[in-house]
């Protein structure tokens, strides 16, 4: 039985349904207006104040699925109307405030910001630095951190206002990790989607035997179909249309052999190199520390180095990446790697495809999804990616010192570039992951619960290739050329 | 050239593919063909219910395993069968 988080989740997956359904029967165009009818049909509101107001922001989510504003570069949108303004102050003196003596808080402002007024405290927000001291010294908690879930979410420093209220994305900062479009309350955030491309290329497969589809898993989908089993979505997807469903972990496999061999060459004279797999974390790079660009590794991301294999062992390929994070989307734009993977979908997106080709998963039989290591398949966590190179750096005897830091999390990503900018790093390997946990994460993840780590490293283990050495061993990675143009790094 | 293809799918992989592979490379070089014989990988060619999945040039899947890797190479590369 599958489960939603949340009321936010469900529209998301109803609307994407319904798109994909109205494409399969070609009625896209002439019916999309319906959509919001016949999810909202009423007489009372499902979750807003009314109706139409609710079918107005289905229609917007509507247009995104279809592939949103094309003028508006971003992956990212916020749905206007959805927004529901949330207060841009971040602390407010709630009715909790006795109004007492000791005021402590207006003590302890080092601006002056707050004020007792007739037995109560006011913030004047014009003048409020948002440091908190007067939250932590009320005694009756009468303080509370009202700041809006977007603006917390957004460690990229991209998310805005408007004079109304309304959330802003900055393009300029934003790096598209999706943690606003997971975190928003009201689901007024949302990705586009290719969901409708991918199912028309689907459809003309079908009928055209020269398109050959493959569909390439992130390692994070360990922990996503609770209601299922891996081998039983791998059938699921198989039955949407797919030639054949391969791990991206080996793709991952290989991106361990290659930037080890980078380290290996390049660490003398560099001193130090950063991973190049998250996107969102090499976006981020390029945006606030263009300086450290050429510590980026060189190697393409395990989604773009097993799409270039496949691509290589069949000239009619087309791939399509299936995984938790909405930074692909925009990493298979990126100019100089654009065309060798052709679409990216989430697993949100996935459950609805499903769905809409009424392919239910659970009365699938289980098919294997096996080619990868152990190694390749831990890069869904965080530190799985030093864990991968650090033993291969061990096996293949070279006479590096490795010295790993693990940044879990955009904040610890920032924290380990500015030492390195200063010159104060203590590592000579930066492995940065922009989402918490690493990949299972992902914005766009089916579940978003306590991610055990373990999950992902059982999965491992149920790999048949022990190591990289093993998994790859008859795959000529030499042939492959895995690495990014050479200025991939600057804006 | 005669090129024989080597499923590596999921399916074949836990077959025993890899091996296959292995089989057939020492086969060429101990046959000294490496100038005619090339071995290549592919993804699922649709036959995931037998052996694993091989073929020569365009001919239809054939299924071999490690222990008839020989015998394979014996019928459809020495021996020329179509």
């Amino acid at each position: 039985m599958k489960v939603f988080e949340s009321d936010v989740q469900l529209i998301k997956y109803e609307v994407i349904r319904e798109v994909v359904k109205l494409t399969i029967n070609g009625t896209l165009k002439k019916e999309r207006k319906n959509i919001s009818k016949v999810l909202i049909p009423g007489p009372k509101a499902r979750t807003r104040c009314c109706i139409h107001k609710e079918r107005a922001i289905i229609d917007e989510r509507v247009k995104l699925v279809m592939g949103g504003d094309k003028k508006n570069n971003n992956v990212i949108e916020v749905i206007n109307i959805a927004c529901d303004e949330c207060p841009i102050h971040r602390f407010t003196v709630t009715e909790a405030c006795r109004g007492c003596i000791a005021h402590k808080c207006t003590e302890v402002c080092p601006v002056g910001a707050i004020h007792s007024i007739n037995k109560r405290s006011y913030i004047d927000t014009n003048k409020c630095i948002e440091c908190g001291r007067c939250k932590n010294v009320c005694p009756y908690n009468a303080i509370s951190d009202v700041m809006r879930p977007c603006r917390r979410a957004c460690n990229a420093g991209a998310l805005n206002f408007d004079e109304d209220k309304k959330a802003v994305i900055d393009n300029e900062k934003c790096i598209q990790c999706g943690a606003c479009v997971y975190q928003c309350p009201f689901g007024a955030i949302m990705d586009k989607s290719s969901a409708v491309d991918v199912t028309n290329i689907l459809l003309e497969s079908k009928e055209d035997k020269n398109i050959h589809l493959y569909a390439v898993i992130a390692p994070a989908i360990s922990s996503q179909f609770t209601y299922a089993k891996i081998g039983q979505v791998v059938s699921g997807i198989k039955k949407l249309g797919f030639k054949d469903v391969i791990e991206a972990a080996l793709g991952a496999d290989m991106v361990v052999l290659n930037e080890t061999k980078e380290f290996a060459e390049t660490i003398e004279e560099l001193k130090t190199m950063t991973s190049s797999c998250c996107p969102a974390f090499v976006s981020y790079i390029k945006k606030n520390y263009p300086e450290l660009g050429k510590y980026v590794s060189t190697t393409v991301s395990p989604m773009i180095a097993i799409s270039k294999l496949i691509k290589n062992t069949d000239p009619l390929a087309k791939i399509v990446f299936i995984g938790p994070c909405t930074a692909k989307k925009m990493e298979i734009k990126e100019a100089d790697i654009k065309g060798i993977t052709d679409y990216v979908l989430t697993f949100e997106e996935l459950q609805a495809m499903l769905d809409a080709f009424d392919i239910n998963i659970e009365e699938c039989e289980e098919l294997p999804l096996n080619n990868a290591s152990f190694y390749g398949r831990i890069f869904a966590r965080s530190g799985g990616l030093t864990e991968a190179v650090k033993h291969f750096v061990e096996t293949k005897n070279i006479p590096i010192e490795f010295k790993p830091i693990s940044c879990d999390g955009l904040i610890e990503c920032d924290k380990a570039l500015k030492l390195l900018k200063f010159n104060r790093s203590n590592g000579n390997f930066i492995e940065g992951m922009a989402c918490s946990g690493g990949c299972i994460g992902g914005a766009a993840s089916l579940s978003h619960g306590v991610k055990d780590k373990n999950e992902v490293d059982k999965y491992g283990k149920l790999a048949l290739e022990k190591d990289i050495n093993d998994s790859l061993r008859i795959i000529k990675v030499e042939e492959i050329d895995l690495h990014r143009g050479k200025d991939f790094m600057s804006k | 050239m005669k090129t024989v293809t080597v499923c590596i799918g999921s399916s074949c992989h836990l077959k025993g593919s890899y091996d296959v592979v292995h089989g057939l490379q020492k086969l060429i070089e101990e046959n000294e063909l490496d100038n005619t014989v090339t071995v290549k990988a592919s993804f699922c060619l649709g036959e995931c219910t037998k052996g694993v999945s091989v073929k020569v040039n365009d001919s239809d899947v054939i299924s071999v395993n490690k222990e008839t890797v020989n015998s394979f190479f014996n019928e459809y590369i020495l021996n020329d069968k179509q």
